[in-house]
């Protein structure tokens, strides 16, 4: 029997696995707080941040496209970093003992760094203006589609591979 | 293109990783749990700051630097849609249907908005 999947919170960075500032805040008192991060968690973000940051930079100057045309570097590293997140935090959450900076590593480092929203909005943006509606549709709903279904794959195989154990 | 962009592409996009922590740590810890808020608002003040850029029509090394490594690093793709199948799992279908369409509308509208101001600086 699978396991029903832990409901998730929504704190620091997400998914980043680091505590994000304990207790949640009374209801009605909105409060800011700084997530709480020692200097690991930080260090591992940041190498991550730099690797999947790196990688993604070095596609978009190899591959460089135009207002009209479909923008394949952002959408690989888009769906592919999707991929990863889902088999990097169902492993962390559901499978492995808990680790201080492999979420933030590999998670909000790696694939945060990698995967980009702004850049897709701004292509979107430039599709339009240039009224080419049909790709600005088109690529949205691949994007969001190819990025749910990778995350929901992603999922299967790691709880999947759980199972059979 | 120098070894020395290259290394600050890392520099920076590592730094634009750890804001984005912050800034969703910080958000997450206001708003509550019930929904992501903290991705929304680092993905739509990303798109505003990318729009800007782009209606400054810098090129080249700023570009890489400004443009692809700090902001492409600050917001995310992948949490957004980890955060909206999680959501879907525990059949909050409103929710995650509401998560993927206010990025959506709001983050376009947000770069568009970046954009015009960038031009007109």
């Amino acid at each position: 029997m699978p396991e029903p999947a832990p409901s998730s919170t929504f704190t620091a960075s997400g998914l980043a696995g680091a505590s994000a500032s304990g207790a949640p805040p009374p209801p009605g008192m909105a409060r800011l707080v700084l997530p709480r991060a020692d200097g690991r968690t930080i260090a591992a973000i940041f190498v991550g941040g730099a690797l999947g940051t790196l990688a993604r930079a070095a596609l978009a100057e190899a591959f460089p496209g135009s207002a009209t045309s479909w923008p394949w570097p952002t959408f690989a590293v888009n769906i592919v970093a999707a991929f990863l997140l889902g088999y990097f935090v169902t492993r962390l959450q559901e499978r492995l003992p808990l680790s201080s900076y492999r979420r933030p590593l590999l998670g909000t480092g790696v694939c945060g760094g990698l995967s980009t929203f702004s850049t897709m909005q701004v292509e979107i943006l430039k599709m339009i203006s240039a009224g080419d509606w049909g790709l600005a549709a088109g690529y949205t709903a691949a994007s969001v589609a190819g990025g749910y279904a990778a995350i929901h794959l992603a999922t299967g195989l790691v709880r999947r591979a759980r199972v059979r154990r | 293109m120098s070894v020395l962009v290259w290394a600050g592409v890392m520099v920076i996009g590592g730094a634009g990783s750890v804001l984005r922590f912050y800034v969703d740590g910080i958000v997450a810890s206001a708003s509550g749990r019930d929904f992501p808020y903290g991705t929304l608002v680092v993905n739509l003040s990303g798109a505003v700051l990318l729009g800007l850029i782009t209606g400054l029509a810098v090129t080249g090394d700023t570009a890489l630097l400004a443009g692809t490594a700090a902001v492409g690093s600050y917001t995310t793709f992948s949490t957004w849609m980890l955060e909206s199948q999680r959501l879907t799992e525990e059949r909050q279908y409103r929710k995650a249907l509401l998560n993927v369409v206010v990025s959506l509308v709001f983050g376009v509208a947000a770069a568009a908005l970046g954009r015009l101001i960038g031009v007109h600086l």
